[in-house]
Formats: C-alpha cells, structure tokens, sequence
C-alpha cells in the first residue's frame, strides 16, 4: 500500500501514461489472485465493491424483483437481511429457513422451502455471531437441483476455511478484504459464476468507468459495468498482499492453527462457573469466533471490564445479527464474542480465560 | 517487409487489455499497454501493442483463453 501510494498513485483504467497501466495491473492482478484462490471462472467476473455489504447489495437489488422468492437463514447478519426486508417491501418474497439454536443448519430446511418461482437461495457460510459453519456445498447443490442462484456471504470464511466455487455451486460468492483474506478495511467485492448473464444484473449505480468514454449509457461487460467510479487501489494493494501472504502460509495450516486454539478456548471456558458458551462448542464445527454470556455481568459492561482490566478487546452485544442472536436465544442482550485469526498464539487464549476468570470470580 | 512494424488490439475495457498483456506474457509474446492512440478510438483508456509478425499468435492465445477484443489494427 504504502508502494502504491508513493511510487503509483494513479487511476487505473482512466489514463495510458505508464502509471495508470501499473495501477491497472494492481487490480488485475488482484482480480486474477482471488479468482485463482475462489477458484473462479474469470478473472473479470471479479468485481470489486467498497465492501462485502455494498457487493451483496449489488447482487440482491441487481438480481431480484417482484415476484420472485429467495430464501436465506435464520443466522444471517443485517448485511443480508436488510436488503432482503428492504426489498421484501418492493415485492420480493422472502423465507427464512430456521437454524437450529446452535446455529446449524439442515440443508433439508432449505429444500422444503423451495417453491416454483424460487430465485434464489443466500446464506452465510458461517455465524458471525457463534461461528457455525453452514453446509454450503450441500445447499449448493440443492440449488443446482431446481436451478436456483447460489449466493454465499463469506465474510467470516474466505481465507479461513476452504471455499471452492466450482466445488460448493457457488454462483455469487461475496467477500472482504479485511477478516481473513487479510487486506485492509474498504475492500470487499463478488466472484460471479457462469450461470449469472452479464444482462440479468442491473447495475446499482452508474458513473465513469474509463471504457467506452464516448458513450452516455452504462457499458453492458463485467467488470465495468458494475465499478463505476474510482477503485480502492491503495486498499487493493494490500489485499493482494494479504492474499500472498495467504497463498505463502495455505488456507489449511491456517485452518488448523485456528481449530487448535478455539478448541483451547472453549475447553477453557467451559470450565469456568457462570459461563454460558453458545454455538455448536465443537471446534471442527466452526470458525475463529466464540461467543459467551455471563451469569452475572451484562455483555456490555464485560466488554468494558475485559478492555479496561486485561486489554482484551472484543465486541459484545448484538454484532449486527439480531436474527441469529434470536436462533440463539440471546437476543437482546447479546453476547461477548472473541474473534481469533492467524496471529493469535496459545499464550493469548490461556489469558483470555483467565480474564474471563477473573471478571466471574469478583462479580 | 510483412512482419515488420506494429499491430495494436483495442477492448472494450482497460481489464480486457490487462488481461490479454498477461496471457501473451504466459505465452512468451512481447506486448506493451499504450493509450488508443487518437485516430483509432475516441476512448481514453489503453490498447495493447504487439510486433506485426506476432498478430496471428497473439490472436490465437485470446481466442483461446475467450478474451474477446475489439478491433484489431496494424500500425504504419
């Protein structure tokens, strides 16, 4: 990033002098890095958003209208769920297949929800609440079954846990920069498979794209079509970073070393009196996230004890899923959720617990 | 002489080009990205500049790899 913004600092796509072709291949290349690593049908069917809101946006609002029916899960965050209600509104129908309190989901829920003009089916890969993963390939066949669109929020995955789009029939697979992949903050975007026509998708917005200048009309290609305005280059550059990094360490060392100490963290948790941990408490079962409540103490004043007297920081209360914090069973309240990644050491767990220790043995 | 000289390929995008310079680079084919140049296109963005005698190859490796481009003209 830092060699983009001293040495490149152009706007690709909008000039030809020398600068602009290698901030161009800046995002090339990045394209071309997550297609290989989603395995991804081209790379110019990766389009790049400000986030991965903003690119589920793109997907819900270009692809649905009225009378069509989509289905998604009882344990999504607002980043699906309000668009889908938002657009319920518009005419939209919307089902939402019930998790179970640990947050799984049977993939037959989805299944007997399916009815004929069922567009499409979008789901989480895994809770950002309790980390659950969902079963994606299984849904994902389903939907090739009754030729549905596949749509996969993978926020809390991509980089994390393998994610194949070939594989998982996946048709629009939605990501970040900033969790796993480890980019920066304001990169985000969706792989678009082959079964989506570069015409079913309205645009969200329309602007400059730097091709077809002579035109007023919106150009109809991916990925112009739905990038109007300047890229996030700078932010580009180090997710293509963060995906160098992530091709150099392997999605599943990494996978292993966070199922490791998760599984050291609930083990330690569970120990404790007065702890509650929510999710399925099964370490192969989900991600780097663990959500707990506290007999005693309200998530809210946890979070500021845990910062305050240990410097543990984590976010409490409703992590923008009231949906999957009523699956649960701990809405409104919320919960004191920890979220591991790649650089957490077995060292850290163990004074995680010991905090949370701490704050139940003087309540 | 055929085969001396220049060919450049327009796209409908910059992404196009970007990606049609890393396919002929797989494939040992020099290319360079240069503005349309003014009497071809009105567009501002980039087109991708091939030696003369390498046109047919170049041609071949998008088809290929389903990169569609535009136009394709040789340079006098």
């Amino acid at each position: 990033m830092a060699d983009f913004s001293e040495r490149v600092g152009a706007n690709p796509g909008r000039a030809g002098h020398r600068l602009a072709v290698e901030a161009g291949r800046i995002v090339y290349n990045t394209r071309e890095a997550l297609a290989e690593f989603f395995n991804a049908p081209d790379p110019l069917r990766i389009v790049f958003a400000a986030n991965i809101t903003e690119a589920i946006n793109i997907c819900l609002h270009g692809l649905l209208e009225p009378g069509d029916h989509v289905i998604t899960s009882s344990m999504e965050h607002n980043s699906v769920i309000r668009p889908l209600r938002y657009l319920e509104k518009a005419g939209v129908a919307v089902s939402v297949a019930q998790c179970t309190p640990e947050g799984e989901l049977d993939p037959e829920e989805v299944d007997k929800l399916v009815k004929p003009y069922t567009k499409m089916v979008v789901i989480n890969h895994a809770s950002n609440v309790v980390g659950t993963l969902l079963p994606v390939r299984e849904i994902g066949r389903i939907c090739r079954r009754y030729g549905l669109l596949f749509l996969v929020d993978s926020a809390q995955t991509a980089g994390a846990y393998p994610l194949d789009m070939k594989k998982d029939f996946i048709d629009l697979l939605c990501f970040t920069g900033h969790k796993s992949l480890y980019g920066p903050m304001g990169t985000g975007g969706v792989a678009i498979g082959n079964r989506v026509a570069t015409d079913a998708l309205r645009p969200l917005k329309q602007g400059g794209t730097g091709s077809h200048s002579e035109k007023e009309e919106q150009p109809d290609f991916w990925p112009d079509a739905l990038e109007s305005g300047t890229l996030n280059v700078v932010g580009l550059s180090g997710l293509a970073a963060g995906l160098s990094w992530l091709r150099e360490q392997g999605v599943a060392k990494i996978r292993r070393q966070e199922q490791k100490l998760v599984r050291k963290l609930l083990a330690g948790l569970e120990e404790l009196k007065g702890v509650t941990v929510y999710g399925t408490k099964n370490a192969t079962k989900q991600t780097g996230v663990v959500s707990f409540t506290l007999r005693d103490i309200s998530p809210s004043e946890a979070g500021l004890r845990l910062d305050e007297e240990s410097g543990l920081l984590c976010r409490v209360g409703l992590h923008c899923a009231p949906l999957a914090h009523r699956t649960i069973g701990t809405f409104p309240q919320g919960t004191i959720r920890f979220g591991l990644g790649a650089f957490n050491t077995s060292e850290e767990i163990e004074e995680a617990v010991r905090a949370v220790y701490q704050l139940t043995k003087r309540s | 002489m055929a085969g001396q000289g220049f060919s450049v390929f327009l796209f409908q995008s910059s992404s196009y080009a970007l990606r049609a310079e890393k396919l002929l680079a797989q494939e040992k084919i020099r290319s360079k990205l240069i503005p349309v140049p003014r009497s071809l296109s009105s567009d501002c963005g980039v087109c991708l500049r091939t030696g003369r005698a390498d046109k047919k190859k170049a041609i071949m490796v998008m088809e290929k790899n389903s990169l569609r481009f535009e136009q394709v003209h040789d340079l006098k």
